[in-house]
């Protein structure tokens, strides 16, 4: 019984890297390869679609420009949700109901909807093709996440903290930055998680507010794609690459996971 | 929690309404512009009334992809939510294998959803892709590009693939906060596994199973970049979802009348939904 338990987990997995697997071993293989025959890993290693990726600036200004608008929405996310989500986790004020469910209505409005209209709108004030707008756009769906997520890790904290630290002497800023913000870092750190996840993977949005500048990598896969013929080697290494900023960030989160779920709205 | 009433709240929510509202209503209301009226470019709008909500309520295309839509969130929801709880329980709950399985499970959520797309893409493929090849060499006859079974059989499988996880996470953190002596009374009662299950652990995880298929109702009811990248809509429109529709009437033949109106008649059923589930889970919340 203990070791068939391994067994479903294992088969998951195994399913969910299959896939992965299939990118990679495309991206180091030649495009003769890929169109001639059909084998199970490269039988002529290469490493030219990774070689012109990190040579050719259209290539990587793509992703510096994707982890840049992505750090930005990140930071303006979760700083703007942190006094949000404690007013709504401590206080009563008038409409603070109505304006949790408003806000989070902007994280259930499909992105097709607002495609159009962002553009127009960015467009006029100029911000058109700037991370800028990228990162502020995607503040609709993240600034909802984020406040949903962080109120439920303020509440699990007893308002007692608060009143201590009052009795002490404490100033409410004083408290905030030294005392609150601390006891909840497992909270920040899953709402930075997602925040960077939702803004690393959504495409529909930065591809419309970008042309040139500001073009992130996802997009600059899909017009390759469609411009250049079908050069599948190149288009499976830039995707391979895409993964890696994840990863990245999945590591630093890994012990948060199971520990801020279980701390927040769970 | 007990909430003390503090009208000076809103200071600290300003930014956030600030910030929302600046990207919401103002496009939002630009929608609401061209659903009502027709227009010819240079700024020049003519009123229409509820002309182009008529026409889109009435048009067999709409509730062509609309019916597609509550298709495809239902199936993926019928297959997520208990594929996720079940590979939740098996999940190892100390050791080596928690930070393993966490962030092996965790890397599909974390691929651009067109880098998704693309992969299975190529994973599909019936010449160089694996799971093409291999169904083929298995006697099966399968070409997503060119069968609407097999299209959809790859959508839902895609899906599956990217999103599952997402209820793992979620169900797994559930079951962490169970408390031990929950389990250590059952075992002195005797209790099956089966009544371990449905006593304790599903009760225990209702408030984080809400939250996974309230996202993922949101997030499959919105989807868009994965079905367009792996089959384009197709093949014909068969698999051509909501998001793909309007985009291709917004954009594609700029039809922006008629598709604002179905903007606005698509963001209002998600929020329907939405607000029902919503105002359940606070319910639940109240009374524990």
């Amino acid at each position: 019984m203990k070791k068939a338990k391994w067994v479903v987990p294992t088969i998951y997995i195994i399913f969910l890297m299959l896939p992965i697997y299939w990118l990679l071993n495309m991206s180091f293989k030649t495009t003769t390869e890929i169109i001639n025959t059909y084998t199970l890993w490269p039988q002529e290693f290469t490493l030219d679609n990774y070689k012109k990726i990190f040579t050719d600036s259209t290539w990587y200004t793509g992703y510096l420009n994707s982890i840049y608008y992505v750090v930005m929405n990140t930071v303006i996310s979760v700083a703007a949700a942190l006094p949000a989500a404690y007013a709504f986790s401590r206080y009563k004020f008038l409409g603070d109901k109505h304006l949790f469910f408003w806000l989070l209505t902007n994280r259930m409005a499909p992105p097709a909807v607002f495609a159009l209209p962002f553009f127009q709108f960015y467009s006029s004030v100029n911000l058109f093709d700037t991370h800028v707008a990228v990162a502020l756009s995607h503040c609709l769906f993240n600034i909802p996440l984020a406040v949903w997520i962080l109120e439920g890790f303020m509440s699990s904290v007893p308002k007692e903290l608060d009143e201590t630290a009052y009795v002490d002497g404490y100033s409410f800023w004083r408290f905030f930055f030294k005392i609150f913000i601390p006891t909840i870092t497992a909270g920040i750190g899953i709402t930075m998680f997602f925040c960077f996840m939702f803004s690393w993977v959504e495409l529909l949005l930065a591809k419309t507010l970008t042309a040139v500048a500001a073009k992130p990598i996802a997009a600059t896969m899909t017009r390759t794609a469609s411009t250049s013929g079908y050069e599948l080697g190149l288009l499976a290494a830039a995707g391979s690459l895409t993964i890696i900023p994840g990863a990245i960030v999945i590591y630093f989160v890994r012990n948060y996971i199971a520990k801020g779920f279980a701390l927040g709205r769970v | 929690m007990n909430k003390t009433v503090n009208q000076k709240a809103w200071f600290f929510v300003i930014p956030v309404f600030v910030l929302v509202a600046f990207n919401a209503i103002i496009p939002l209301m630009t929608v609401v512009n061209y659903a009502f009226q027709e227009t010819f470019g240079n700024n020049v709008f003519m009123w229409e009334g509820t002309r182009w909500f008529k026409q889109i309520m009435l048009s067999e295309r709409f509730h062509a992809s609309l019916g597609r839509q509550f298709l495809f969130t239902f199936i993926i929801l019928f297959i997520q939510i208990p594929l996720g709880i079940g590979i939740a329980l098996t999940m190892p709950k100390e050791g080596i294998g928690v930070p393993v399985c966490l962030v092996l499970m965790s890397m599909p959520l974390l691929i651009p959803w067109n880098v998704v797309g693309a992969m299975w893409n190529i994973f599909a493929l019936p010449d160089i892709g694996f799971l093409g090849h291999s169904l083929n060499a298995l006697g099966f006859d399968y070409n997503f590009t060119q069968q609407i079974g097999d299209a959809w059989f790859t959508t839902i499988l895609m899906d599956v693939w990217h999103w599952t996880s997402l209820v793992v996470l979620l169900s797994y953190a559930g079951l962490r906060s169970i408390q031990p002596a929950y389990y250590q009374a059952a075992e002195i009662d005797g209790a099956s596994r089966w009544a371990i299950f449905t006593k304790i652990e599903l009760p225990k995880m209702k408030k984080v199973l809400t939250i996974a298929i309230l996202l993922r109702f949101m997030d499959s009811f919105m989807i868009y970049t994965e079905p367009f990248v792996l089959t384009g809509g197709g093949p014909g429109n068969a698999t051509a979802f909501l998001s793909i529709d309007l985009v291709k009437m917004a954009l594609g033949q700029f039809d922006l009348g008629p598709a604002a109106a179905m903007s606005l008649i698509y963001f209002f059923i998600v929020l329907l939904v939405c607000w029902v589930f919503y105002t359940l889970m606070m319910r639940n919340e109240e009374k524990s």
